[in-house]
C-alpha cells in the first residue's frame, strides 16, 4: 500500500477542517471540524512513521490525542456558558471585543 | 576615589528631602515647603563644598566615585565633574532654593479661590506632590551633569523628564496636557535615538582593543589615541544619535517647537528649572559627548550645526518679537540665546569653548530671573498677554526696575554676566567662522528690540485700569529675585570667579577633539604670510 | 608731525588718581539706585559732589601732565584684569594722555554744571534723586569710554553711555512718546554696537588682542583690507553713537528727554562720542585712506542734513538738535581729513560743548518761564523778561555762527580751511560744502534767536489756562549759563594762542600743515561774508517788524516739508526695515505654529490616525481571527520552505 495517499488523505481531511473553521458558523461544528484538523495531523505522524520505520510519529499521536481531549473539555464549557447567556451558539453573535 | 563622596552627598540631599516630604502625615502637608526649602539649601551648601573641594590646577575629573552597578555589561555608577559641570551643578543649586521659593503658592487653589467661610479653598493639587518633585528633579539634574558613565548618563538623561512632565501637567496652566505630553514624547523621540546610538557606541568598544565599556574618561581617552576606531558612516550615525536628542533638548531649530508650550504653560518656577538647566543638558551634552567622542564626525557635521545654530538665533529673537504672551517670548529668547551657545561649542575654539559654558551659567541666572518677573506679573494680573498691562512703572517701580535690569542682562549689556560670555562666543566663533559671527551679532539689535518693546508696552505709559491696585515685590519676591539680580552684577564685574573653573577645564579638553587653543597669531608675527588668520 | 608712537608708561604717584574719577560717579551711582527712597532728600548733592569731586581729580591730573615734557604725556593704570581666558585678555585699565584728559576735563566740566542745573530745573519732580543716579551712571560710563585702554572697556562705557541715554531719554515715563523716543535710540545705537563688536573681533584675530598696545603698535604691518574693514566698522560704530548719515532718525526724538539731558548728552558728550573714537583709532584711518574718504562724506552729508532741518524746526530743542547733528558733521569731517583736521576737529568738539550745552541750558530756561512750552512760534520779545538768559543765550549764538572773536571761529574756520587744504576734487567739494553749512548755521540759528528773544509777544496760554509769565530762572540755573558762555566766548581764543591747544594734542594724534589753495584770511573774510548773508536772510525773515512771524506754521516749499519731516529719514527707516521686520516677524509666528510645530502636530494626527485605522482590524470576530492565523501560518512556512530550497 502507497503511503503516500495517507498523507494526500490527511491534507485533504486537513484542508477539509480549516475551511469549515473558516466557513461554518455553528459553534460545535467549528469545534468538530477542528477536531478532523487534528486528526488529520494524526494521520500524517502515524504515516510519516511508518515511512521512515521509526516509532517517534506514532508517540507524538498519544501527545496530539491528550491535547485534543483537553481542548475540548475546555472549549465545549466555554460554548456551553456562551450558550447559557447568549441563546445562540454562533460565532459571529460573540464579537463584543472589538475596537 | 576621593575621601568623602563630595558628589554624592550633593546628588542625595534633595533626595532625603523626598522621603522627608513622602513620610509627612496630610494635615501637615504644609510643612513640605520649608523641608524643601531647607534641602535645596543644604545641596547648595554642599555645592559650594564641590568648588572649595575643587582644584582648579589639579587633573580634569575630580572628585570621582565609581560603584558598580551592572558589572555583566560594565556598568558602574561612576561620577566626576571637570570645570564645566562643576559650574553647571553650582548653576543648579542655586537656582533649587529660588525656584522652591518662588513656587511656594503654586500649590494653592486656582484663581485665589476661597471657601463660603472665606478662608483659603482646599487646594486639589498636592503641595507635598509639588515639591517632592522640585526636588526629585534637582537630584536628577545634579546627577546628570555628574555622571561619568555613559549608561548612567543616559539613564538620568530620560529620568529628569519624569517629574518635569508631572510638574506640568499637574500645576501648569489651561492648556497644560496638551503641552506635557508634548513635551515628554518629543524628549523621549530623541532619547530613543540616543539609546540607539548609546548602544551602538557599547558595541563598538567590545569589537575594540579597549574591551567593552561605558566609562567616559576610558572611550575619550581611546578615541583619542587611536584605540577606538570607528568606521567613518558608524562614527557619524553614532554622532548623530546623540547630536538629534542633544538638539531636541537643547532646543534647536527645527526641534524647538515643544519649547514654547511647555514653558507658556508650566509655572513660572517650572519654567525656570526646564529652561535654565534641562535645556543645558542639551548643550552640555553636545560639549562633553559629541566633540570628544566623535571628533570626525564633529568636525564633519560642523557647517549644517553652525547653519542651524544661526537660523535658532535669529529665527528665536523675531519670534520672540512677535509674542504677546509672556512666557512665549522668553521661550523663544531662549531658542535665540541657545543658538548661540551651540555656535559657541561648536567654532571649537578655545574661547567659543569657555563663552559657551559661561553662556549657559548666564543664561540660566538671567532668563530664570525673567521667568520669575513674569511669573509676579502673571499672578498679580491673573493674565499672561502682554496687553493686559501697561505703566506698571508708576505703581510698582521696584518690579520694573528688576525688570529692566534683567531684561538688559538678557541683552548682553557689558557690566552685566551675560556680556562677557555672549562676547567670548561671538570671538570665538569670528575665529573660524566669520559669517557666522556676524549674523550671531545682529541678534544684539533683535534681542533689544523684544526686551525693550515688552518693556515699554508693559511698564511705561499710562497706567492701566487693571494694573492700578498692583503691590510692589514682597519680602518673598525680593528674597527670590535679588540673590539673581546681585549674581548677574558680580559676574559681569568679576567673571573670574567662574572662568578659573572653566579655563581649565577647556584647556584640558584632549588634543584629539582639535579645539584652537592659542589666541589667533598677530599679523607682526606672521610677516611672512601675510593676510593669514586675517578672517579673510 | 607724526605722532609719537603708542607707549604709556605705567601710572604711578598722582596718575593712580585717573580710577578714581571713573570711580567717584560710579559710586554715587550705585548708592543712588541702591539706597532707593532713602535718599531722596539728599541724593541730588551727592550726585553734584560726585560730579564735581571728579573733576577736581581730572584737574590735578590735568595740571600734572602739564608738569611732564609734551612727549611723555601718556600713562597706562591697570585695575584688574575682568576677563582672563586663555589666549583673551580683558584688561580693566585706564589710558591717561593728552586725548582722553582734554574729554576728562570736558566731560567733568560740562557734567558738573549740568548737575548744578538740573538741581533747580528739577525741583518739582518726584524723581529728581533717580535723575541724578542717571547723570552720575553717565558719567561714569562715558569716563570709562574716553579713559579705557582698550577696545572691549571702551565698548562697554559704549553700551553703558547708551544706557544712560535710554534711562535718561525716557525718564518721564508715563510719557508714551519719551519712552517710544528712549526704545528707538537704544536701537539704533545698538545697530552701531553691532558695528563696534565686529571692528574689535576683526582687531581680536587680526592682532591677537585689541588694547591699544596691540592695535596701534601692529596695524602698520596689517593687511590692507583688513585695516579697511575694520575703519568701515568703527565708522559704523560712530554713526550711531554720533547721529550720523545714516544713523541720525534717534537725535530730534531723543529732545523728549528733560532739557538738562539734551544738553549733557545730546550735545556735549555722548554724541562726541564717534568722533573720540575715530580720532582714537587715528592709526587704523591713517592707514586707509578709503575709510576716511567715507567718513569724511558721512561728515559732510549730516553737516547739511542737520543745517537744513534746523531751519525747519519750529521746536527750540529740536531746532538745537538738528544744529548738534550738524556741528557733529563738522567734527566728523575735520576728523576724516586726517592729521591736518584731527585737531581742529577735537577743538571743535570742546568749544561745541561750551556753547551748545550753554544754548540748550538758556532754551530750557526759556521753556521753565514758559511753563515748559517748546514751540518758538509762541515766544518773543523774551529779552526784556530774561535778560541773563538772552545773553549767556546770545553769547552761545554769536560762538555757534562762528562770529569772531568768540570760541566757534577759531575752530570751525580751521575745520574749513582744512577742508579746502586737502587738495584735490574732494578738497573743493568739501571745502565749499563746509561754507555753505556755515551759512545756513548762521540762518537758522539766527532764525530762533529772533524768534524767541526779539519781535512781538507772541505768548499762549498753556493747557490748563495758565498765562505765560516769563521770568529770569533761579541762580542754580543761570550760574551755570553764565559759566558755559564765559567758555563760549573766550575758550577758541584760549586755545588758538600760540596754537596751544593744537600743541597740547599733536603728540597724540599727529598734525600736519595744510595748504589751502585759497589763502587763509581770505578764506576767513569769505566765511564771514557767508555768516553775514545767512544772518542777513534771517533777519529778513523774521526780524524786521513789516512782516511779524506768523503764529501757526506757514504750508512752506517742498524743502520745508521735506525738513519739518526730518528729510524723511524717519520715513525710510520705517518703511525698510519697520514694515519689513513686522511683515517678516509675523510671517515667522505663522510659520512656526502651522509649518513647524505642525510637522511635529502632523506626526502626531498621522499616528493617531493611522492607529485607529488599524485597530478596525480587531473587529470581534472569530473567524476573520481564525483567516489571519491561517494566512500567517501560511507565510511562515512559505518562508521556511523558501530558506530551505
Amino acid at each position: 500500500m502507497n503511503p503516500d495517499s495517507y498523507l494526500y488523505l490527511s491534507a485533504i481531511l486537513f484542508s477539509l477542517g480549516a475551511l469549515g473553521v473558516l466557513i461554518r458558523r455553528d459553534a460545535i461544528v467549528v469545534f468538530m471540524c477542528i477536531e478532523l484538523m487534528l486528526n488529520a495531523a494524526n494521520l500524517a505522524f502515524v504515516t510519516f512513521s511508518r515511512m521512515h520505520g521509526r516509532l517517534d510519529g506514532q508517540i507524538f499521536a498519544f501527545f496530539t490525542m491528550v491535547v485534543a481531549a483537553a481542548e475540548v473539555v475546555v472549549g465545549l464549557a466555554i460554548i456551553i456558558t456562551v450558550f447559557r447567556t447568549r441563546r445562540s451558539a454562533s460565532v459571529d453573535d460573540a464579537n463584543l471585543l472589538k475596537y | 576615589m576621593s575621601a568623602f563622596p563630595y558628589l554624592s552627598t550633593t546628588i542625595g540631599t534633595p533626595l532625603l528631602g523626598v522621603a522627608a516630604i513622602a513620610v509627612l502625615p496630610k494635615e501637615r502637608a504644609a510643612l513640605a515647603r520649608p523641608i524643601a526649602l531647607l534641602a535645596s539649601l543644604v545641596a547648595l551648601g554642599f555645592a559650594i563644598a564641590d568648588a572649595v573641594a575643587f582644584k582648579t590646577g589639579g587633573p580634569r575629573f575630580q572628585l570621582s566615585e565609581s560603584y558598580a552597578w551592572i558589572p555583566t555589561f560594565h556598568v558602574n555608577y561612576s561620577v566626576a565633574v571637570d570645570g564645566v559641570a562643576l559650574v553647571l551643578i553650582l548653576m543648579t543649586a542655586v537656582l533649587v532654593p529660588v525656584v522652591i521659593l518662588a513656587s511656594w503658592h503654586d500649590a494653592d487653589a486656582r484663581g485665589g479661590a476661597l471657601t463660603p467661610q472665606g478662608s483659603p479653598a482646599e487646594s486639589k493639587r498636592s503641595v507635598r506632590g509639588l515639591f517632592a518633585q522640585l526636588l526629585a528633579l534637582e537630584t536628577l539634574m545634579l546627577g546628570v551633569f555628574a555622571a561619568t558613565d555613559i549608561f548612567l548618563f543616559y539613564v538620568i538623561f530620560e529620568a529628569t523628564l519624569i517629574p518635569a512632565y508631572f510638574l506640568i501637567g499637574s500645576y501648569g496652566g489651561a492648556r497644560r496636557s496638551y503641552a506635557a505630553v508634548k513635551f515628554l514624547l518629543y524628549n523621549l523621540l530623541g532619547g530613543l535615538l540616543m539609546l540607539a546610538a548609546v548602544i551602538g557606541l557599547y558595541v563598538a568598544s567590545t569589537h575594540s582593543p579597549v574591551g567593552a565599556a561605558f566609562s567616559f574618561q576610558t572611550l575619550s581617552k581611546a578615541v583619542g589615541d587611536g584605540s577606538l576606531t570607528m568606521a567613518g558612516s558608524t562614527e557619524k550615525w553614532l554622532f548623530l544619535g546623540f547630536f538629534i536628542a542633544f538638539a531636541v533638548k537643547a532646543p534647536m531649530w527645527p526641534f524647538h517647537t515643544w519649547l514654547p508650550d511647555a514653558a507658556s504653560e508650566a509655572t513660572p518656577g517650572t519654567a525656570v528649572l526646564l529652561v535654565g538647566v534641562l535645556d543645558k543638558i542639551g548643550t552640555f551634552g553636545m560639549l562633553r559627548f559629541c566633540l570628544e567622542l566623535f571628533p570626525h564626525a564633529s568636525h564633519y557635521f560642523t557647517p549644517l550645526v553652525l547653519v542651524l545654530a544661526v537660523i535658532s538665533t535669529i529665527y528665536g529673537a523675531l519670534l520672540a518679537i512677535g509674542q504677546t504672551d509672556m512666557m512665549r517670548l522668553i521661550a523663544y529668547t531662549s531658542v535665540s540665546h541657545f543658538g548661540l551657545i551651540t555656535i559657541g561649542v561648536f567654532a571649537l575654539t578655545a574661547r567659543g569653548e569657555v563663552g559657551a559654558t559661561l553662556y549657559m551659567v548666564n543664561h540660566g541666572l538671567s532668563t530664570g530671573a525673567l521667568f520669575l518677573l513674569a511669573g509676579f506679573m502673571i499672578s498679580r494680573r491673573g493674565s499672561k498677554s502682554i496687553d493686559a498691562f501697561g505703566g506698571v512703572q508708576k505703581v510698582a517701580p521696584l518690579l520694573a526696575g528688576t525688570f529692566l535690569a534683567v531684561g538688559l542682562s538678557s541683552l548682553a549689556l557689558p557690566g552685566l554676566s551675560s556680556f562677557v560670555s555672549e562676547f567670548l562666543v561671538l570671538v570665538g566663533a569670528f575665529e573660524k567662522y566669520p559669517v557666522a559671527a556676524i549674523f550671531g551679532t545682529t541678534a544684539i539689535v533683535l534681542a533689544a528690540l523684544y526686551i525693550l518693546w515688552w518693556y515699554q508696552r508693559t511698564m511705561t505709559g499710562p497706567v492701566a485700569s487693571s494694573v492700578e491696585g498692583f503691590k510692589d515685590l514682597n519680602r518673598r519676591e525680593l528674597a527670590v529675585i535679588g540673590p539673581l539680580v546681585a549674581l548677574i552684577v558680580v559676574l559681569g564685574f568679576v567673571p573670574s570667579i567662574l572662568t578659573n573653573f572653566i579655563n581649565p577645564a577647556v584647556s584640558q579638553i584632549p588634543a584629539h577633539v582639535q579645539i584652537t587653543q592659542q589666541a589667533p597669531h598677530s599679523v607682526a608675527q606672521d610677516s611672512a604670510t601675510q593676510g593669514n588668520g586675517s578672517g579673510q | 608731525m607724526p605722532p609719537s608712537t603708542y607707549a604709556p608708561v605705567a601710572a604711578t604717584g598722582v596718575f593712580t588718581l585717573t580710577a578714581w574719577v571713573v570711580a567717584l560717579p560710579m559710586i554715587g551711582a550705585a548708592i543712588l539706585l541702591l539706597g532707593g527712597k532713602r535718599t531722596n532728600a539728599w541724593g541730588h548733592l551727592l550726585g553734584c559732589l560726585a560730579a564735581l569731586g571728579s573733576f577736581a581729580l581730572g584737574a590735578v591730573l590735568f595740571f600734572s601732565l602739564l608738569g611732564k615734557p609734551g612727549d611723555a604725556r601718556s600713562y597706562d593704570q591697570h585695575v584688574y584684569t575682568w576677563i582672563p581666558v586663555p589666549g583673551f585678555s580683558a584688561d580693566a585699565g585706564f589710558h591717561l594722555d593728552q586725548l582722553s584728559m582734554t574729554f576728562v576735563l570736558l566731560i567733568t566740566g560740562v557734567g558738573s554744571l549740568i548737575h548744578i542745573y538740573s538741581v533747580g530745573y528739577m525741583a518739582h519732580d518726584d524723581n529728581r534723586r533717580k535723575f541724578f543716579a542717571y547723570l552720575n551712571l553717565f558719567l561714569a560710563a562715558m569716563l570709562v569710554l574716553v579713559l579705557a585702554n582698550n577696545y572691549l572697556l571702551l565698548y562697554a562705557g559704549w553700551e553703558g553711555v547708551g544706557l544712560a541715554s535710554y534711562l535718561l531719554i525716557g525718564f518721564w515715563q508715563h510719557k508714551p512718546s519719551a519712552a517710544v523716543a528712549a526704545k528707538k535710540a537704544f536701537i539704533v545705537n545698538r545697530v552701531g554696537d553691532v558695528g563696534l563688536s565686529i571692528a574689535v573681533m576683526l582687531m581680536y584675530t587680526t592682532f591677537g588682542g585689541f588694547a591699544f598696545t596691540d592695535v596701534f603698535n601692529k596695524a602698520p604691518g596689517a593687511d590692507r583690507d583688513t585695516i579697511l574693514g575694520i575703519g568701515l566698522m568703527l565708522l559704523l560704530g560712530a554713526c550711531a553713537k554720533s547721529a550720523q548719515f545714516p544713523l541720525q532718525s534717534w537725535l530730534l526724538d531723543a529732545m523728549e528727554g528733560p532739557t538738562p539731558v539734551s544738553a549733557l548728552i545730546h550735545a556735549a558728550t555722548m554724541v562726541t562720542a564717534g568722533v573720540y573714537l575715530i580720532v582714537r583709532s587715528h592709526v587704523i584711518f591713517d592707514i586707509s585712506p578709503n575709510a576716511r574718504l567715507l567718513v569724511t562724506i558721512v561728515g559732510a552729508i549730516t553737516l547739511m542734513m542737520g543745517a537744513i532741518i534746523g531751519c525747519a524746526k519750529d521746536d527750540i530743542k529740536k531746532a538745537l538738535a538738528g544744529s548738534t547733528m550738524s556741528q557733529i558733521g563738522y567734527m566728523v569731517l575735520g576728523a576724516g581729513l586726517g592729521p591736518i583736521g584731527y585737531v581742529f576737529a577735537i577743538m571743535h568738539l570742546v568749544t561745541h560743548g561750551f556753547f551748545k550745552a550753554g544754548l540748550f541750558l538758556g532754551a530750557g530756561s526759556v521753556m521753565h518761564g514758559m511753563n515748559d512750552d517748546v514751540d518758538m512760534r509762541h515766544y518773543g520779545a523774551l529779552r526784556k523778561y530774561m535778560p541773563v538768559t538772552y545773553v549767556t543765550f546770545g553769547l552761545g549764538y554769536l560762538a555757534i555762527i562762528g562770529c569772531p572773536p568768540f570760541s566757534g571761529f577759531w575752530s570751525k574756520d580751521k575745520i574749513i580751511e582744512a577742508a579746502f587744504a586737502q587738495g584735490g576734487t574732494s578738497g573743493w567739494v568739501l571745502g565749499c560744502t563746509a561754507l555753505l553749512g556755515a551759512l545756513i548755521t548762521a540762518f537758522y540759528m539766527t532764525r530762533v534767536m529772533l524768534m524767541t528773544f526779539f519781535g512781538e509777544k507772541r505768548w499762549v496760554e498753556d493747557e490748563q489756562g495758565h498765562e505765560a509769565h516769563p521770568h529770569e530762572s533761579p541762580k542754580s540755573m543761570t550760574i551755570p549759563m553764565i559759566l558755559l558762555a564765559v567758555g563760549s566766548v573766550f575758550a577758541g581764543g584760549l586755545f588758538s594762542i600760540g596754537s596751544s591747544f593744537a600743541n597740547w594734542l599733536e603728540p597724540v594724534t599727529g598734525r600736519a600743515e595744510g595748504h589751502s589753495p585759497i589763502n587763509t584770511t581770505v578764506l576767513s573774510v569769505i566765511t564771514l561774508v557767508a555768516v553775514a548773508l545767512g544772518v542777513g536772510y534771517a533777519w529778513r525773515l523774521y526780524g524786521t517788524r513789516t512782516r511779524p512771524v506768523p503764529a501757526l506754521a506757514p504750508a512752506g516749499s517742498p524743502l520745508t516739508r521735506a525738513a519739518r519731516r526730518d528729510l524723511y529719514g524717519d520715513a525710510f527707516n520705517e518703511a525698510a526695515f519697520m514694515r519689513t521686520g513686522q511683515w517678516l516677524t509675523r510671517l515667522l509666528v505663522y510659520f512656526d505654529l502651522r509649518g513647524v510645530d505642525g510637522v511635529v502636530n502632523g506626526v502626531a494626527a498621522g499616528l493617531g490616525g493611522s492607529s485607529s485605522r488599524f485597530r478596525r482590524l480587531q473587529n470581534g470576530f472569530v473567524r476573520s481571527y481564525a483567516l489571519s492565523m491561517f494566512g500567517g501560518a501560511a507565510l511562515l512556512i512559505a518562508a521556511l520552505l523558501l530558506v530551505k530550497a
